[in-house]
C-alpha cells in the first residue's frame, strides 16, 4: 500500500464509502419482499435475486432492499411492496421477472406506479 | 449470477459482548450462512461496543436496523435460516421493555438510543474499528485533510477554542485554551499525550472509544499535535484494556502505511508518530503530572503544579495531555465547524458527553448524550427507570472524585458547573445508580476505602487523612458512631481538600461531604439510633423469622453457615441472633411465595415477637387464629 495523497484519500473516501453505503440508511425507497412460506414456495427468492440484480446492475446505493413474513394473501404471491419518499406504498403481486424491470424502471426509476400490475395504493405499512 | 450484498449484521465485539462469546456468535454465523450459501449475500461485521451492554451479546441487521439482543449459540441456526434466509424477523431474540409484551424490533425506537446524540460515538456499531476503510468512509481523515491543506496551527487552535470543547478527562480545562499555552511555548520538542488511564471503578467509556473507533484517536491526536507544534505522540492505556489496545495498535500500523501517520504525512510534510504506553493500572497514574513520570519511567507519583504539564510536561518540554474523549471530539469539530458543536449543549458546556450507566437501573451500557440533559431524562428514558420497582435514592456521578446527587434534584442539568454545584462533578463519566436499598454511609465507605488504597502517599492530608475518614465511617456502620462524628468529617474532609496536592487528595472527601449535605439524617440514624435504615450496614441489622409465616421447611436451616438457626420439620424456626453472621443465606432461600424471613435494623426486634423455644405451626396458628 503506498502512501496516500490528499487526493488518493479523497478518491479513496469515495469507494468506501460504497462499501459501506447499506449502513448509512439514506435510503430514498424501500423494497420489502414478502417471503411467507407461500412466498418463498412461489419464487420470492427469484424475484429477491432479480430486484438485486437491478440495483447492483444500475449501482444504487438510496434504494433499501428488505424482506419480511407473509403478507396474507398467498394467491397472490410473489408479492413486494415499494415504497417511494413522500408517497404512499403500493403492493405489486404475482411477479414475474419480466414484470420486476417494469416496476424498477417506471416505479423506483422514474417514480410512476405501474398500475396494472398493483394490487393496492395506500396499504398499511411495512414495518 | 453474482450475489449482491444484501444484509449486513454489525456483531458487537466490545469488551463486554467479547466476554460474552461474541467471536463465538460470529463463528457460528458465519458457519450457518455458509451452510445456507448465504455468505455472498449476508456478511458478518464484528463493530466496538454498541452501548447497550446490558443486552449483549448483540446485533443489529443492517439495512433493517433490527436489533437482536441476549443472543445465544442455539438461537443462530434458527435465525439465519428464519431471518436471512426466508427473511422473517425473528421476534423472540428483539428487545422487549420490561412490562411490555410485544418487542421493539428496530433500534432506533428502543428508548435506550432515543435521546442520545452521537458525536464521539458516531461510528459506533457502524464501523469494524480494525479496518481503516470504513473509518475513511465515514468522512474519517476528512479533518486531517482539511487541516494540512488549508488551516495554520493557531487557525485549527482558534477554532478548537471557538467550539467551546472541554476537556472530558475531569477537570473540564478549556482545550483550545490548553492547545494556545503549549503552542506559545519556544522549547522543543512538544509531546502530546492521549490518557486513556481510565482508572475510575465502573467506568469504561475511554475503553470503548479505543475499542470502537481508534481512529478518531489518532486523527484527533494528529491534529492536536500539527496545532502545537509536536510530532510526537503517546498514547496511554492501562495494562487491564488487552483489547483497546490491540485495536489501537492495529489502527496505527494502517494509518502508517496509508500515510496518514508518520513522516511527511498526505504529502504535505508534516510529521506525526504515536506511541502506545501501557500504564501499570494505578488510580493516580491517570493524573496528569504522574502519568508523565510514569512514561518517563520514573515513579508515578504527582508532582506541584505550576508548571503545568503545557509548559513543562514531559522530559521537561511542553506537553498538552488531553482525555481519548476530548480528542475524539477534535475531528468532528474541524469538518463540521466550531459553531455545529457550539450548538449543542448549554452555556458554559458544549457538545456531548459519554457515560457508562450503571448501578440499579433497566438498561445498563454506555451512552452519549447532550450536555445539559437532565438526570432525570437519562434515569428514565434512556435507563428505563428502577428494576423491581424501588424508588431511586440517589445518582453518583465523577467516580471517587464526585458525589451523590439526591433524588429530589433529578431536574439537574448534566454540565460541568450544575455536577459541581450539587456537589458532584462530571469526573470522566462514571454515572451509578443507587436505588432506596443502597445505604449512603455503606457507599462513602466504599469510596474512601478506594482512595485511600489509591493515594500515592506524599501528601499527610491525603495519606493520614484519609484513613481517618475511613476509621470514622467504619465505626458509624458498626454501630460505634459518636456524638461529633459528622463535625469532624466536615472538617478533615474540607481540610484534606485544602491541604492535598493533586486531583487525587483535593476530591476525594466529596463521596462523603456529597452524602453528608443531602442524606444527614441517615448518618444520624446510624450514629444515634444505631439503626441503617437502607439495611445495609451488617452490624446494625438483623434477620428475623416471622412466626405468622413460617411454614417449617428446613430449607434456612441447611442454608445456615454458622448453625444459627433452630427448628424442625413444620416447627416455626427460629434465628438465635448470638450466633448469626448476617451472611443473608437464609433470606435468599426461604421461598419467595413464603418470604418468612426479613431484616430489620435498630431496635425494631423489640417490638416483636421473640421466640426461645421451637413451636410447631399447627399449634402456633391454633393459638394466633383468632389473634
Ligand atoms: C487521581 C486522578 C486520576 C485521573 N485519571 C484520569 C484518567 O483516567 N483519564 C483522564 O483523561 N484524566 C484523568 N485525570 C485528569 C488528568 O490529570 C488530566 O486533567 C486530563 O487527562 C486532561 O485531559 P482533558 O483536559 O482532555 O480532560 C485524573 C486526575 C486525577 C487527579
Ligand atoms: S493528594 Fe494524594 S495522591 Fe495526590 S500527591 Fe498527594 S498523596 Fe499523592
Ligand atoms: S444470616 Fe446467615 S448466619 Fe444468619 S441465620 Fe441467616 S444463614 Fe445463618
Ligand atoms: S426457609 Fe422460610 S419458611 Fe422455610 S423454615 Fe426457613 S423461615 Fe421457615
Ligand atoms: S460491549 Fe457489546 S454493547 Fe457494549
Amino acid at each position: 500500500m503506498p502512501k496516500l495523497t490528499i487526493d488518493e484519500l479523497k478518491k479513496m473516501r469515495e469507494n468506501s464509502r460504497k462499501e459501506i453505503y447499506l449502513r448509512e440508511g439514506n435510503f430514498r425507497g424501500k423494497v420489502t419482499v414478502h417471503m411467507g412460506t407461500c412466498g418463498i414456495a412461489a419464487g420470492a427468492r427469484e424475484i429477491m435475486n432479480s430486484f438485486l440484480d437491478e440495483i447492483e446492475r444500475r449501482k444504487l446505493t438510496d434504494i433499501m432492499f428488505t424482506t419480511t413474513g407473509c403478507a396474507g394473501l398467498c394467491s397472490e404471491e410473489p408479492m413486494i411492496t415499494v415504497e417511494m419518499e413522500g408517497s404512499a406504498p403500493v403492493k405489486y403481486c404475482k411477479l414475474t421477472n419480466e414484470k420486476v424491470k417494469k416496476i424498477f424502471n417506471e416505479h423506483i426509476i422514474e417514480g410512476n406506479v405501474v398500475k396494472e400490475f398493483a394490487l393496492g395504493i395506500g396499504s398499511e405499512r411495512v414495518g | 449470477m453474482a450475489e449482491k450484498k444484501r444484509i449486513e449484521l454489525m456483531v458487537c465485539t466490545g469488551t463486554g459482548c467479547y466476554a460474552g462469546g461474541a467471536y463465538q456468535i460470529i463463528d457460528g454465523l458465519n458457519k450457518e450462512l455458509e451452510s445456507f450459501g448465504l455468505r455472498d449475500e449476508v456478511t458478518v461485521v464484528a463493530t466496538g461496543c454498541n452501548g447497550f451492554c446490558g443486552q449483549g451479546p448483540l446485533m443489529v441487521v443492517i439495512p433493517d436496523n433490527i436489533f437482536y439482543g441476549w443472543i445465544e449459540i442455539k438461537d443462530i441456526h434458527h435465525l439465519v435460516e428464519e431471518h436471512f434466509l426466508k427473511g422473517r424477523p425473528v421476534k423472540r431474540l428483539m428487545f422487549k421493555p420490561p412490562e411490555e409484551k410485544e418487542p421493539l424490533p428496530l433500534l432506533s425506537d428502543i428508548p435506550f438510543f432515543k435521546k442520545q446524540l452521537l458525536v464521539v460515538l458516531r461510528n459506533k456499531g457502524i464501523i469494524d474499528p480494525e479496518k481503516i476503510t470504513d473509518y475513511i468512509a465515514r468522512d474519517g481523515y476528512l479533518a486531517i485533510e482539511r487541516v494540512l491543506s488549508s488551516l495554520s496551527p493557531k487557525d485549527v487552535t482558534d477554532e478548537i477554542l471557538k467550539s467551546g470543547l472541554r476537556g472530558r478527562g475531569g477537570a473540564g480545562f478549556l482545550t483550545g485554551k490548553k492547545w494556545e499555552v503549549a503552542s506559545q511555548q519556544v522549547k522543543t520538542p512538544k509531546y502530546l499525550i492521549a490518557n486513556c488511564d481510565e482508572g475510575d471503578p465502573g467506568a469504561y467509556m475511554d475503553r470503548s472509544v479505543l475499542e470502537s473507533d481508534p481512529h478518531s484517536v489518532i486523527e484527533g491526536m494528529c491534529i492536536a499535535g500539527y496545532a502545537i507544534g509536536s510530532t510526537n505522540g503517546f498514547i496511554y492505556v492501562r495494562t487491564e484494556y488487552p483489547l483497546a489496545i490491540k485495536r489501537m495498535r492495529i489502527a496505527i500500523e494502517q494509518a502508517e502505511e496509508y500515510g496518514l501517520l508518520g513522516k511527511n504525512i498526505l504529502g504535505t510534510g508534516f510529521d506525526f508518530e504515536i506511541e502506545i504506553r501501557e500504564g501499570s493500572g494505578a488510580f493516580v497514574c491517570g493524573e496528569e503530572t504522574s502519568l508523565i513520570h510514569s512514561i518517563e519511567g520514573n515513579i508515578p507519583k504527582p508532582r506541584q503544579r505550576p508548571p503545568f504539564p503545557a509548559q513543562e510536561g514531559l522530559w521537561c518540554c511542553p506537553t498538552v495531555i488531553n482525555n481519548v474523549e476530548t480528542l475524539a471530539n477534535v475531528p468532528v469539530i474541524i469538518t463540521r465547524g466550531a459553531e455545529w458543536f457550539s450548538s449543542i449543549g448549554t452555556e458554559t458546556s458544549k457538545g456531548t458527553k459519554i457515560f457508562s450507566l450503571v448501578g440499579k437501573i433497566n438498561n445498563t451500557g454506555l451512552i452519549e448524550v447532550p450536555m445539559g440533559l437532565t438526570l432525570k431524562e437519562v434515569v428514565y428514558e434512556i435507563g428505563g427507570g428502577i428494576p423491581k420497582g424501588k424508588k431511586l435514592k440517589a445518582v453518583q456521578t465523577g467516580g471517587p472524585s464526585g458525589g451523590c446527587i439526591p433524588a429530589s434534584m433529578l431536574d439537574s442539568p448534566i454540565d460541568y458547573e450544575s455536577l459541581q454545584k450539587a456537589g458532584s462533578m462530571m469526573g470522566s463519566g462514571g454515572m451509578i445508580v443507587m436505588d432506596e436499598d443502597t445505604c449512603v454511609v455503606d457507599v462513602s465507605k466504599f469510596f474512601i476505602q478506594f482512595t485511600n488504597d489509591e493515594s500515592c502517599g506524599k501528601c499527610v492530608s491525603c495519606r493520614d487523612g484519609s484513613e481517618a475518614v475511613l476509621e470514622v465511617l467504619t465505626r458509624i456502620s458498626d454501630g460505634q458512631g459518636r456524638e461529633g462524628d459528622i463535625e469532624f468529617l466536615t472538617e478533615l474532609g474540607e481540610s484534606i481538600k485544602d491541604a492535598s496536592m493533586c486531583g487525587l487528595g483535593q476530591t476525594l472527601p466529596n463521596p462523603v461531604l456529597s452524602t453528608l449535605r443531602y442524606f444527614k439524617e441517615e448518618y444520624d440514624a446510624h450514629i444515634k439510633e444505631k439503626r441503617c435504615p437502607a439495611l445495609v450496614c451488617r452490624n446494625l441489622i438483623q434477620y428475623y423469622i416471622d412466626p405468622n409465616k413460617c411454614v417449617g421447611c428446613l430449607l434456612c436451616i441447611k442454608s445456615c453457615p454458622t448453625e444459627a438457626i433452630k427448628g424442625e420439620s413444620k416447627y416455626i424456626h427460629i434465628i438465635e441472633q448470638e450466633k448469626c453472621h448476617k451472611c443473608g443465606q437464609c433470606l435468599e432461600v426461604c421461598p419467595p411465595k413464603i418470604s418468612a424471613i426479613i431484616k430489620i435494623t435498630g431496635n425494631e426486634l423489640n417490638n416483636l415477637v421473640q421466640l426461645t423455644e421451637i413451636i410447631s405451626c399447627k399449634e402456633w396458628k391454633k393459638d394466633h387464629e383468632y389473634s
